[in-house]
């Protein structure tokens, strides 16, 4: 449980860091919280020569909220999401979810965008980026790109962040009606499914839907049907409400463990799924 | 004081400040060496316990700048210039930290190896301002694992210490 040896460095700038990743290549590693990189190198699954450390570069923290978009520091701490008052109103689905994540300490430590860049198939915030329909801020050398979250996310463990690349920020319009609920994994406290729901309403009807889902399959995924069949229905109405969200999980390759065989799976996901739907509605 | 561990450092051991329940500790580690190994293998102060080791059962929970967080899962490089707080640092001199003396009056432990990670813990939980009924302190420790299962005694404990205002 020691990691192999390496060269840790700690710069002040992004391009300071730009400058150590081009000179290291894939034997660098970017480290944020360090909590999945870590674990991760004392298996020696991760063997970086170069560590770099995030944590002195500015402007990398924070939350704002601006003409009813909402922008968050990829260094900013799961416990800072889960204190926020600002959230709470303009992003309960995102509260929720950095409330639910892990435990105190993992809270302190850990961050939104060392989560995100990660891509473990089951990351809270997966779910809640996707159905937030966020955007993704992405530094690199050459300058800076926004990329869709919907598109970042490829696989297990797998993103578009290229190795010379800095997950810098992440930003979403303002989702006052919307709610995370997850189904944890009683030990690990991962979800064995994690639904985020973002709803707009016309009266006690949604009008429109965006439905995410982690832990269920090799990465988070838009429930593209349900959303479409979610469109009208009063979630009052219960056998409407179980109707749209049924098959939830269609079309996923969805993961089977001991604590979560594939069809239980995918039945709780119907289910999660209308648990966050009822969630977002109540305003 | 912070001190300035250079833009780059390692892989072989290199100077690392640790301010540790207010001394300061001039180590000689490899940047690989986790706050916990840092505390225990080199400035001798063996109360934060080695668990699980991978952040899962809390036993080697210590305060940074008065948060809790578990030392197996960061660097002792990333923490120059904290204030580091471990279970020596609690009592003042024979005189028990109330979280302490809770623990032992409401036998809050069985063989007592998580014990350092819960009281740390549980510092940690008052401070926050959590509330003190008996889910919401479950909730609250629920990075501390204990095996023997001691958990009513540390609720209680927990409770107890949390109504004398400490």
């Amino acid at each position: 449980m020691i990691p192999t040896k390496f060269e840790y460095a700690k710069p002040s700038s992004l391009d300071e860091a730009f400058a150590l990743l081009a000179e290291h290549g894939p034997d660098a590693k970017l480290l944020a919280g360090g909590h999945s990189l870590i674990p991760m190198m004392k298996l020696r699954l991760a063997e970086p020569e170069m560590l770099i450390d995030l944590a002195g570069i500015p402007g990398l923290t924070g939350i704002t909220v601006r003409d009813g978009r909402v922008s968050i520091g990829a260094m900013t701490k799961h416990a800072t999401l889960a204190a926020s008052e600002e959230l709470r109103q303009h992003a309960p689905v995102l509260f929720e979810a950095a409330n639910a994540l892990g435990d105190p300490q993992v809270r302190n430590r850990g961050t939104i965008g060392g989560a995100l860049a990660n891509g473990d198939p089951g990351c809270d915030y997966a779910a809640v980026m996707l159905a937030l329909d966020a955007t993704f801020t992405v530094a690199g050398k050459g300058g800076t790109r926004e990329e869709a979250a919907s598109s970042f996310m490829v696989g297990m463990f797998e993103t578009t962040l290229s190795p010379e690349e800095v997950l810098v920020g992440v930003s979403f319009a303002a989702a006052p009606a919307s709610a995370y609920v997850k189904y944890a994994h009683p030990a690990s406290g991962y979800p064995l499914v994690g639904a985020a729901v973002v709803l707009s309403m016309n009266g006690d009807a949604i009008s429109e839907a965006r439905v995410g889902v982690t832990g269920v399959g090799d990465h988070a995924f838009r429930a593209g049907s349900v959303e479409k069949a979610l469109a009208g229905v009063r979630p009052s109405d219960r056998t409407a409400l179980e109707g749209a969200c049924a098959g939830s999980a269609a079309g996923v390759d969805v993961r089977s463990e001991p604590a979560a065989g594939a069809g239980y799976r995918s039945a709780m996901c119907d289910v999660y799924v209308s648990r966050a739907v009822l969630a977002a509605t109540r305003g | 004081m912070p001190v300035d561990v250079g833009p780059r450092a390692g892989p072989h051991p290199v100077p690392v400040t640790l301010t540790i329940n207010g001394m300061r500790h001039d180590l000689t580690i490899e940047p690989r060496v986790t706050l916990l190994d840092a505390l225990r293998e080199y400035a001798n102060l063996p109360g934060t316990k080695k668990g699980c080791d991978q952040g899962t059962c809390g036993a080697c929970t210590v305060l940074v700048n008065g948060r809790r967080i578990d030392s197996c899962l960061t660097l002792a490089i990333m923490h120059t210039g904290a204030r580091i707080t471990t279970i020596e640092g609690l009592a003042d001199g024979d005189r028990l930290h109330p979280m302490q003396a809770a623990f032992l009056e409401h036998d809050g432990f069985q063989c007592g190896y998580c014990t350092p990670g819960q009281i740390l813990s549980a510092v940690a939980l008052l401070a926050e301002k959590r509330p003190l009924d008996d889910a919401s302190i479950r909730e609250f420790m629920s990075g501390n694992i204990c095996r023997c299962g001691a958990y009513k005694n540390i609720v209680d404990a927990v409770a107890a210490a949390g109504k004398q205002n400490v």
